[in-house]
């Protein structure tokens, strides 16, 4: 049976791709990723607003209270050096990249206009086979519109495809006007894949203390229907590949996404809730029914039910909404 | 070719600098000012730096300075070249090894910050005082009078101590020098090495001891041999001044600097003078020239080598022709006929009487200057020298000071300076907080290090840890720079925070057309009608050039959070003119690279941007010749404050305690008690408001404020008929005190305006959730009626401490507080502890206090937070050393008991005067609760009313002891580094000892006070100083040593975790008759954490096991319970959740990534262990009684 696929211009032995996770913090992690099967790994992300706000902190920690009182005019040693910056996360590529011969792409998000570009070429030289761009701007202010946040994706696009050579994925949010022109534009702007979709943090309220409190919930498999649509829809419309993230959770969850027209297929809640022994199990439940419905290699799947390739194209279009309540109706 | 390399360093760095080359071993501990020294080791060997060997000399932090001694004494008997750092009482530690190490003529030198022993009281500054304790040691004693004189003695005291034998202190003025950034020629590897010579190393290595040719040393002698065997060393002693001469040629050669035993200064034909050792002589030095040029003949005798000390190189160093010579001691030694030096060269003149040296022999007087830092300028210098031109001069005398008690000051005319015309003299008022040291460090730096000139830079801080004032004065000039003593006349003065302006006098040193630069909240049209009318007479009178900034706004711009220092630095270059302002630009940047570049570019990107925005805000104001101000200075304290606090306690609140008098002093250190509350700060950019409507009167903001500003009052509703109009007030909600009222309010400029009330306030409004019931808001706008709010709060009456149930922190909220308004550092974490006890215990409370930070927001003046209720009751305090806290509160223990028993003898004596009744209520009163105790007091005060009249001996007597019949609360309250460290000894003895105190450890896991070094309460993977590689063992488990006696009564405690437990450890203790020991979390800015969230992180410590709550009672022991009460959960989450929050811990994983994690690891380990040893203690079964029988549980 051929699993394999091709993906950033890379052949995937399978199309099962480790999304950017707290998995891929330890390299005997993602050591065991590739024992159990695993095609590709997506590092957790290089936050930039992260290495800035370390930086500050130890800079204030460094001297606050300093300088006050004459017994104490410094309450910390001053070393010759510290470890700032992104060197512990190119280290930890350096490293993993020693240990595994699955493509690694390291993940991307930057806060400032020059740290996007100096931190890709970072990670490049630190060994990474690809780079995808976690960009990530909750519109919140009213004053800007969202042909501004749409130009700022493809200003960041542009400037790091001009500063890296290896191949660039961008990881999209579904929050555009307009979704498939925005996908066909950065196509355009030298995307090499698009990856759908980025999920946004979602804030909960705790009842009690009447605090905002971080909350992240595993995804579940309904999740997937909405990147599955989409990239229904954009396959066989752009140059970039598709990568599908959010909600596989089964064999069953990765044909579709592949007939959808997913070039990869990303994994993620179901690893971290059922652990590395489940990429087996999706691997085996995809050629078992892939054996029991004669297809001999993923390929001839991808992009099968594709909204050009399907049927029933407007299935995947607004119409479907009134049809789908009518079903959702008719069950009471 | 001498190596010219020139740095600009203070003089800590400089001693360490050749330290840390000459030696293999350095035994440290931290004491003011020496610290640096040892920390400076540490960090450098950290770092790999190599002695001139090519080896990483190994520091070994001790216990105590005792400890450091015992262990120098050791290394250097197997023959290590060893080295330590001292001052002060840690100096005195040090004398018995000292005897040792020089009794057998062990090669070593003591590097000494010097330092005012503690007497009347403590203090941390300079004089000789300590230095002076030592001279009987043997030690040979070198002083240096400058940091580049520290740097070169700290080579060539080692260099003939290994030839001489003679083990060196060299020492040198306590922040005068050990503080003062100098530029200096530093020494090279190259002349290190050419002064030391291997042979003599290898002979000191030889004499070590070693079983491979076996000696004993340290025998014990009889009265046959010792005396004789004490002269053997006579030598060595005789040669010693010799080997100095000689190895300061030696350096001559090397450097080209000449020094000798005694350095004469001044005209071969000088006819007077002066006799000085350290710094002050370079002041001397100064005066001399400009007398000199004024046509007088004076002169300068600088001592350098002290012990031994050579008469025939003293007399050779003075001109014959001297008559007259006054002898400066740095130091006081009551009942003695004058101070050292003086009676050493009295000594020495009147000796060589019979060699002729003088035409006449010349009259000698003695005097002291100088003690604690105080100031010695060209003024007082000059007054000695006119005291030698009168007939009969003044002898014992005094300069300085106003001593109108015993009349041994002389007069001065303090006018006089000779401060230079030439170069930039000027004065720098910030705060703490706001960088502007750390600017002027820099400058200097810049300045030393871009341009020919010379530098010069000295920093005051006052006696607060939070808000407090800093003034730099900084010198820069073409020629060397002598003057120890603060500018005189600047020619700039910057003043940093525009509130100095109305308290202080920041324009009275700056000369005619000086300038002024002033960091304001207005523009240049606005900020003249803003300052105060003295300071516009001022800047009119003086013409000065006047500039105005502000700073905060181009900081907040720059994401600079409050920190002004590269902006208020910007613009002192680019006025003062000193290097061309694009030249002066580019090496703020780089000394900003240089000083940020290791923490990462957005900080380098941050100051960058600062000094970008800076000329754009910076202005001259063009100010018109006409006063326009309305304001005016205010009285520093209001009329009704107590005349001691007016006369006394005020000029020094208002930065001119100099001035005052020695008979406007207590002799014997007494000081009146609730002095802060005169002091009012209003440091606080905002202070929390209260919200009746949301409060659920719980009490926990009162329960964690630290400074005690934040107060509530039950009190009857008629009695809000006299209230301010904003005065807010609102129905009690406790049934107890049903048809009350309640009021929470804060005391506005007492306030620090640090936040934690507001962050452990449970209540939040209901529509708004971001508020709560108490909330920040700016002080500025509300202060007059909160000042107005306050004044009425305090006239409310407090509760009847009887009707208060003290077991809850919702009922004690209205106790008052006997412990108000610190310094401490806003947001501290022991303070809250402190307070509990006071409310609790304070009126009859006596308090033995360690020196550590609560000895000094306790204790240092101007002020005490110490304070008395409106009965006059309250603690009692003191503080007696660092090392001994345990002895000396066991001692009020033990007084206090045998008073007692005496007071129950004479009373049953008594018996027909005083009544059978009474005497027998009076000796079998039980006193557990305030009750019991407001009933006692009741029946002593009857008691005393029997017997005042009474003129027997044993009624008298009784009288005087009649109080102690009520129940006293001995506390002994200090830091970890007292409990755990130095101070442990004598803990354990106390606790051993079975009598009745209550020890109160404020465990902030460093010695916070001297600025955050390890001790062994330091958790493993910590990062401090004296452990700049992490902590590699785990904190030491004093509780369960405690425990190890089974009588002593022992609390772990956290008040921002479950402040419920804290205050029923807290009366649990107290309630045990015997010693009772409580060991409080104490968050600290030592670890580098978000203050205001300090009691969160109290209980993420024991939230994941870190901190486990327990109590261990062992008055369950006797009624056969298991004494082990485990009060807190498993742990919930991993060690480095807790510990990634805090720098200390988060600092190791930016130096040294891998260690972090292997000690995070072993941390953990740590945790579980000790969690499962408690839960395994607290699970155990019954406890065996005091029969002996087993009991069930």
């Amino acid at each position: 049976m051929d699993l394999t696929t091709t993906y950033l211009g890379m052949k995937l032995k399978n199309p099962l791709v480790a999304s950017a996770s707290p998995l891929s913090e330890s390299v005997e992690n993602i050591v065991k990723l590739e024992d159990k099967g695993i095609a590709a790994v997506v590092m957790h992300s290089l936050f930039e607003e992260q290495l800035v706000r370390e930086a500050r902190e130890l800079d204030r920690h460094l001297v606050s209270g300093t300088e006050s009182y004459a017994e104490s005019l410094s309450y910390f040693p001053e070393p010759r050096e510290f470890v700032v910056g992104p060197e512990e996360y190119l280290d930890h590529i350096r490293k993993a990249k020693q240990r595994v011969k699955v493509p690694l792409i390291a993940s991307l998000n930057g806060c400032s206009s020059g740290g996007w570009t100096k931190y890709a070429r970072n990670l490049q030289e630190a060994g990474a086979d690809a780079l995808e761009l976690n960009i990530y701007f909750l519109a919140t202010r009213a004053d800007v519109a969202g042909a501004d946040i749409e130009e700022e994706y493809l200003r960041i696009l542009k400037s790091v495809k001009e500063n890296v050579r290896i191949p660039v994925a961008v990881k999209m949010n579904p929050f555009f006007s307009s979704l498939a022109h925005m996908a066909r534009r950065l196509d355009q702007a030298g995307a090499d894949a698009l990856v759908l979709f980025n999920r946004f943090y979602q804030p909960d309220i705790d009842l009690e203390t009447l605090d905002v409190v971080p909350n992240i919930i595993l995804s579940t498999p309904q999740a997937m229907r909405l990147p599955m649509r989409w990239i229904a829809i954009l396959h066989g419309r752009l140059k970039a590949d598709l990568a599908a993230t959010g909600g596989i959770h089964t064999a069953e969850d990765v044909l579709k996404m592949l007939m959808a027209g997913a070039d990869a297929t990303m994994l993620c809640s179901t690893l971290l809730r059922n652990g590395l022994d489940h990429i087996g199990v999706i691997l085996e439940g995809m050629e078992r029914w892939m054996q029991e419905h004669e297809y001999t290699c993923v390929r001839q799947m991808q992009g099968s039910m594709s909204q050009k390739s399907c049927a029933d194209p407007a299935a995947f279009e607004r119409a479907n909404y009134m049809k789908a309540l009518q079903t959702y109706r008719k069950s009471f | 070719m001498p190596d010219k390399r020139q740095v600009t360093i203070d003089g800590n760095e400089a001693a360490a600098y050749v330290a840390l080359r000459v030696n293999e071993v350095a035994a440290i501990y931290p004491i003011t000012p020496s610290s640096t020294m040892g920390e400076l080791l540490d960090e450098w060997t950290a770092a790999g730096k190599t002695n001139i060997w090519g080896t990483v000399p190994l520091v070994q932090e001790m216990q105590s300075e005792a400890g450091a001694a015992g262990t120098v004494h050791g290394a250097l008997q197997r023959g290590a070249l060893t080295t330590t750092f001292t001052a002060s009482q840690g100096l005195l530690l040090m004398i018995p090894n000292m005897y040792k190490i020089a009794g057998e003529l062990t090669a070593t030198v003591f590097h000494v910050a010097a330092r005012s022993v503690a007497a009347q009281a403590l203090s941390i500054f300079g004089d000789q005082s300590d230095v002076m304790a030592v001279r009987a040691t043997g030690f040979a004693l070198l002083a240096s009078s400058n940091v580049q004189e520290v740097m070169d003695f700290a080579l060539i005291a080692q260099a003939a101590t290994l030839e001489s034998r003679v083990p060196f202190l060299h020492f040198f003025d306590g922040f005068r020098t050990s503080h003062e950034i100098n530029k200096i020629e530093q020494l090279s590897d190259d002349q290190i090495r050419a002064m030391i010579d291997d042979d003599l190393v290898l002979a000191h290595r030889r004499r070590a001891l070693t079983p491979d040719d076996p000696v004993i040393r340290g025998t014990a002698q009889n009265p046959d041999v010792f005396f004789q065997a004490r002269e053997a060393v006579n030598p060595f002693y005789e040669r010693c001044p010799g080997i100095v001469a000689k190895a300061m040629e030696k350096f001559q050669k090397l450097t080209g600097r000449s020094y000798r035993l005694f350095d004469y200064y001044g005209p071969p034909d000088a006819r007077r003078l002066v006799v000085i050792i350290g710094s002050g002589a370079q002041a001397v030095q100064d005066t001399v020239d400009t007398l000199n040029e004024a046509g007088e003949k004076v002169g300068l005798l600088k001592v350098r080598l002290y012990r031994p000390f050579s008469a025939e190189h003293f007399l050779n160093a003075i001109p014959g022709s001297v008559r007259k010579i006054a002898v400066l001691d740095r130091t006081k030694e009551p009942g003695s006929i004058g101070e050292p030096l003086y009676l050493d060269v009295v000594n020495v003149i009147y000796e060589s009487r019979q060699e002729g040296h003088f035409r006449e022999l010349p009259a000698v007087i003695g005097g002291r200057y100088g003690l604690s830092s105080k100031e010695f300028t060209p003024a007082m210098i000059k007054g000695v020298f006119d005291e030698l031109k009168k007939e009969q001069p003044r002898n014992h005398f005094t300069i300085g000071i106003d001593d109108d008690l015993t009349h041994t000051s002389l007069p001065y005319d303090p006018e006089f300076t000779i401060e230079s015309a030439s170069g930039v003299r000027a004065i720098f008022y910030g705060l703490g907080a706001d960088g502007t040291v750390s600017a002027n460090k820099s400058s200097i730096k810049i300045i030393g290090e871009n341009t020919g000139n010379y530098v010069q830079g000295y920093f005051v801080y006052d006696s607060k840890k939070s808000g407090s004032m800093t003034v730099s004065h900084l010198r820069f000039g073409p020629k060397p720079i002598h003057s120890t003593y603060l500018v005189t006349r600047a020619n700039f003065v910057g003043c940093h925070q525009f509130m100095f302006l109305e308290s202080h006098d920041v324009l009275e040193k700056l000369d005619e057309g000086g300038i002024f630069l002033l960091n304001a909240p207005y523009g240049k049209d606005e900020v003249w009608d803003r300052i105060p009318q003295h300071v516009q007479r001022t800047i009119i009178g003086k013409k000065l050039q006047f500039y105005v900034i502000d700073a905060y706004q181009v900081a907040h711009k720059s994401g600079m959070q409050g920190r002004i220092n590269t902006i208020m630095q910007t613009c002192f270059f680019a006025i003062s003119g000193i290097l061309p302002r694009e030249e002066a630009i580019q090496a703020i940047k780089t000394m900003i690279e240089k000083a940020y570049g290791k923490k990462g570019e957005e900080v380098v990107r941050m100051n960058y941007e600062a000094v970008d925005h800076t000329l754009a805000h910076l202005h001259k104001v063009d100010y018109p010749q006409k006063v326009t101000s309305n304001i005016l200075r205010k009285p520093v304290v209001p009329a009704r404050a107590p005349e001691f606090v007016q006369t006394v306690t005020a000029p020094m609140m208002a930065c001119r305690g100099d001035e005052l008098p020695v008979s406007a002093l207590p002799a014997d250190g007494t000081y009146p008690v609730g002095t802060a509350k005169w002091e009012k700060r209003n440091i606080a950019q905002d202070i929390p408001v209260w919200d009746p409507q949301v409060c659920i009167q719980c009490g926990k903001c009162v329960a964690v404020c630290p400074h005690s500003v934040i107060r509530t009052k039950i009190y009857a509703h008629g009695l809000l008929k006299e209230a301010p109009s904003a005065f807010l007030s609102i129905p009690c909600k406790d049934k107890e005190f049903g048809g009350q009222n309640y009021t929470i309010q804060v005391a506005p400029e007492d306030c620090t305006g640090c936040g934690i009330c507001v962050d452990v306030c449970p209540a939040k409004n209901k529509t708004e959730t971001r508020l709560k019931a108490i909330n920040m808001t700016p002080q500025a706008p509300v202060l007059e009626q909160e000042k107005a709010n306050w004044e009425f709060f305090e006239s409310l009456p407090d509760i009847d401490r009887r009707l208060v149930k003290h077991s809850s922190i919702r009922g004690i909220q209205s106790l008052q507080p006997l412990f108000e308004f610190s310094g401490a550092c806003a947001a501290c974490g022991e303070t809250p502890y402190i307070k509990l006890a006071t409310q609790l215990f304070g009126d009859r409370m006596i308090v033995a206090n360690a020196t550590g930070c609560s000895s000094i927001y306790g204790g240092n003046l101007p002020t005490t937070p110490w304070t008395k209720n409106k009965d006059g009751r309250g603690p009692a305090w003191s503080n007696s050393l660092f090392e001994d806290n345990a002895e000396f509160g066991l001692g009020f223990s033990v007084a206090l008991t045998k008073q007692k028993q005496y007071a129950l003898e004479l009373l049953r004596k008594l018996e027909l005067d005083v009544g059978s009744a009474l005497v027998r209520e009076i000796a079998d009163a039980r006193q557990t609760d305030e009750a019991e105790i407001f009933e006692q007091r009741e029946r002593v005060e009857l008691l005393k009313a029997k017997i005042v009249k009474n003129k027997s001996a044993e009624a008298r007597h009784l009288l005087s002891l009649a109080d102690t019949l009520v129940k006293k609360s001995v506390w002994i309250i200090g830091g970890d580094g007292w409990a755990y460290d130095i101070g442990f000894g004598g803990l354990d003895h106390v606790l051993a000892n079975g009598a009745d105190v209550n020890i109160l450890v404020l465990d902030t896991e460093v010695y916070s006070n001297t600025g955050g070094q390890m001790s062994k309460a330091t958790p493993r993977a910590a990062v401090a100083k004296f452990a700049a590689a992490g902590k590699k063992v785990g904190k030491k488990d004093l509780a369960r040593m405690a425990m190890t006696y089974e009588h002593v009564y022992v609390a772990n405690v956290a008040l921002g975790a479950k402040d419920e437990h804290t205050l029923k450890a807290f009366i649990e203790a107290e309630r045990y008759e015997g010693p009772s020991l409580i060991i409080a979390y104490s968050h600290c800015i030592a670890h580098g954490i978000d203050m205001t969230a300090g009691m969160q992180i109290q209980k993420e410590a024991v939230m994941c096991g870190y901190w486990p709550l327990f109590r261990y009672n062992p008055q369950l022991l006797k009624e056969g319970k298991n004494p082990m009460v485990l009060d807190s959960p498993e742990p919930k989450f991993p060690f480095k959740d807790y510990a990634y929050k805090q720098n200390r811990f988060k600092m190791l994983v930016k130096t040294d990534p891998e260690e972090a994690k292997r000690l995070i690891r072993l941390a953990q380990d740590d945790v579980l262990r000790r969690w499962q040893t408690y839960r395994a203690m607290a699970d155990a079964g019954p406890g065996v009684p005091a029969s002996g029988q087993p009991t069930k549980n």
